[in-house]
């Protein structure tokens, strides 16, 4: 296999887990702009996604796309719990504790996880078949055009959401300015609550679609979840494009490193890469400059 | 500090002191001395995250960065133990600081990520880099502490020793936060913009305070490899990192005393839960919760305040 080949087989298979990246980190985009808390339990949803399927597909047998649908729904509540729960009853208001009250959760979750599927890890099978495909010489599994297709069309039915529909329109506008966004009416504890149940529901489609080339146990929420992060940081922390870019080429230079350097240290780019983005461009390749410094 | 912190420190120092002549069990002593090593690692803690109001998901890797340097140090290249020591503290506080520039500087939690982001690749490492670390069987063989003649071979020994350290620690943050440089701190953690106002360097206060919680987290990490002369990758995980938050906030959050306490209690109470170990993390996970949604300021200031009146904050005492 030629050099430039292999390249191409890296950036493909980066590109696959770049794309799971980029929905993380519009999870943590859609909390951090509706409260401008960092949700650390982002990476237990995408956990939870994985988790949840095997469960209804492996274990109760249901078809594909059922299990897909109710995985969803379960995530997307506990999103919503977790807000109307923990975040809503909290005594202090102050972001500092609601961060903290979200590790605590992230913790439970994992704990809960820890109890209610066991220690070992767990596999889902490809969504069709693991036959690869070869397209200019380099070889792609079908599971990486699911991916690829699923996050391009939560992509476009997101941005028809935000662009299209008075809710969407209303999110946006709490994002602005919460203060504008009351005294024009908008319920924005309800616009809280749904941009938690959004975050959960595309938690657990990244956790779903990566499963089948990953496997997943209980502990593999902090590892994603701190990757979405980096992602979000990298393309402009709170913008979409943003998030969709930093996962991509968080995924990419992720899968280089591992493939042309060592694949033992392939996790510390990520984090590399993100203080990298806080020392010279806090704002992110894509961001408007929102961030302040005090 | 403040006549009531002295009559505290004296009624305190006399129960540690008295402890051991009641307690003939090594293993308790062995929980207590573990209790101490972590009040250490809660001061540092409580003082970023009471004062600088900043968390970090990292301590468990500068505990771990003075656990293992001072292993690697002083076993496989033979130094001596106490300038060693010295040595790491150097290493971590430098480290510390270059993560602390760029994520301080910035409004929001970018800390708590960076320094999540840092304990993962710190245990990473500590599993990869097998021929220096041992890996994950752990690195064995690491020298006693001694003073001359005198070597700390058991739990009582050392007893004296790691709590003459942790209170000594204790004091000289009840004197910090009692000092300009405190009053600042206070002022900081009340409203950054004010604190700016008054000529306060916000920026410099927060990086420092990183720099010194990280740096005695490091104390107490080459401390217990010393004492534990064993150390594995299992005891440096984002766990423990959470584990010691989880003391801070129970404790209360800015409240020395109560930092202590919720150590103590914290590595206590695991011990009486032997028999649910399965349970352990979501227990944490749970009481971290619980005791942040109703007592955001701490269990421990909750309970004292139910008892008397409002503590006067550090800033209104101001002497």
């Amino acid at each position: 296999m030629t050099l430039s080949l292999q390249i191409f087989q890296f950036l493909l298979s980066g590109l696959t887990t770049g794309s799971t990246y980029a929905l993380i980190a519009i999870g943590f985009s859609l909390i951090h702009n509706a409260t401008g808390i960092v949700n650390f339990a982002q990476g237990e949803f995408v956990m939870l996604g994985g988790m949840f399927m095997i469960t209804f597909h492996s274990f109760f047998k249901l078809p594909m796309l059922p299990s897909f649908f109710l995985t969803i729904s379960c995530v997307a509540a506990v999103g919503l719990l977790l807000e109307r729960g923990p975040i809503r009853q909290s005594r202090s208001k102050e972001i500092l504790i609601l961060v903290m009250i979200t590790i605590g959760a992230s913790i439970s979750i994992k704990g809960l996880s820890m109890i209610l599927w066991g220690k070992n890890p767990m596999t889902l099978p490809p969504f069709s078949g693991e036959t690869p495909f070869v397209i200019l010489g380099a070889a792609i599994m079908p599971q990486s055009i699911w991916i690829f297709g699923i996050t391009i069309s939560v992509v476009f039915a997101l941005n028809s959401f935000f662009k299209g529909t008075l809710t969407g329109k209303a999110m946006r506008a709490v994002a602005a300015s919460r203060r504008s966004a009351v005294l024009t009416g908008i319920p924005v504890n309800r616009m809280i609550l749904l941009s938690f149940t959004l975050s959960g529901a595309l938690g657990a489609v990244a956790g779903i679609i990566l499963t089948p080339i990953t496997t997943t146990s209980y502990d593999v929420g902090v590892m994603l979840g701190l990757k979405g992060f980096s992602a979000a940081i990298l393309g402009g922390y709170g913008s979409m494009p943003g998030a969709i870019v930093g996962g991509l080429l968080l995924g990419v230079s992720e899968s280089l490193a591992a493939g042309l350097i060592s694949s033992e240290y392939k996790d510390a780019l990520a984090f590399l890469a993100l203080l990298a983005v806080l020392f010279f461009k806090p704002s992110g390749i894509l961001g408007r400059g929102r961030v302040r410094r005090v | 500090m403040g006549k009531r912190n002295k009559i505290y420190l004296l009624i305190y120092g006399a129960i540690i002191f008295t402890l051991p002549a009641l307690l003939r069990n090594n293993y308790h002593l062995m929980v207590l001395n573990v209790a101490a090593l972590n009040i250490v690692i809660i001061i540092g803690l409580n003082l970023l995250m009471g004062y600088a109001g900043q968390i970090s998901l990292g301590h468990a890797a500068f505990f771990g960065l003075g656990a293992y340097l001072s292993a690697i140090f002083t076993t496989t290249y033979g130094l001596p133990i106490w300038p060693t020591m010295l040595l790491v503290l150097i290493i971590t506080a430098m480290v510390a600081y270059a993560i602390g520039i760029p994520t301080l500087k910035l409004e929001g939690h970018y800390l708590v990520m960076a320094t999540l982001g840092f304990n993962v690749i710190i245990y990473i490492i500590m599993i990869q880099l097998d021929t220096v670390t041992g890996g994950p069987s752990g690195f064995a063989g690491i020298p006693r502490l001694r003073i001359g003649g005198f070597v700390f071979d058991s739990d009582r020994k050392i007893y004296y020793l790691l709590w003459t350290v942790s209170s000594g620690v204790l004091l000289l943050s009840l004197n910090l936060i009692h000092s300009r440089v405190g009053r600042a701190m206070a002022a900081l953690s009340h409203n950054e913009t004010a604190a700016c106002c008054t000529g306060i360097d916000t920026q410099a206060y927060k990086v420092k305070i990183f720099v010194i919680s990280a740096t005695l987290a490091s104390l107490a990490g080459s401390l217990y490899a010393h004492y534990i002369t064993f150390i594995s990758p299992g005891s440096f995980s984002i766990f423990f990192s959470i584990q010691v938050v989880t003391m801070v906030i129970v404790g209360g959050i800015g409240s020395l005393w109560g930092g202590a306490f919720g150590a103590i209690l914290l590595t206590i109470l695991p011990e009486f839960l032997h028999a649910v170990r399965e349970y352990n993390v979501l227990a944490y996970g749970l009481i971290l919760m619980v005791v942040l949604i109703f007592f955001p300021q701490g269990l421990f200031p909750g309970i004292t305040q139910v008892l008397k009146k409002r503590e006067p904050l550090i800033l209104e005492k101001g002497n």
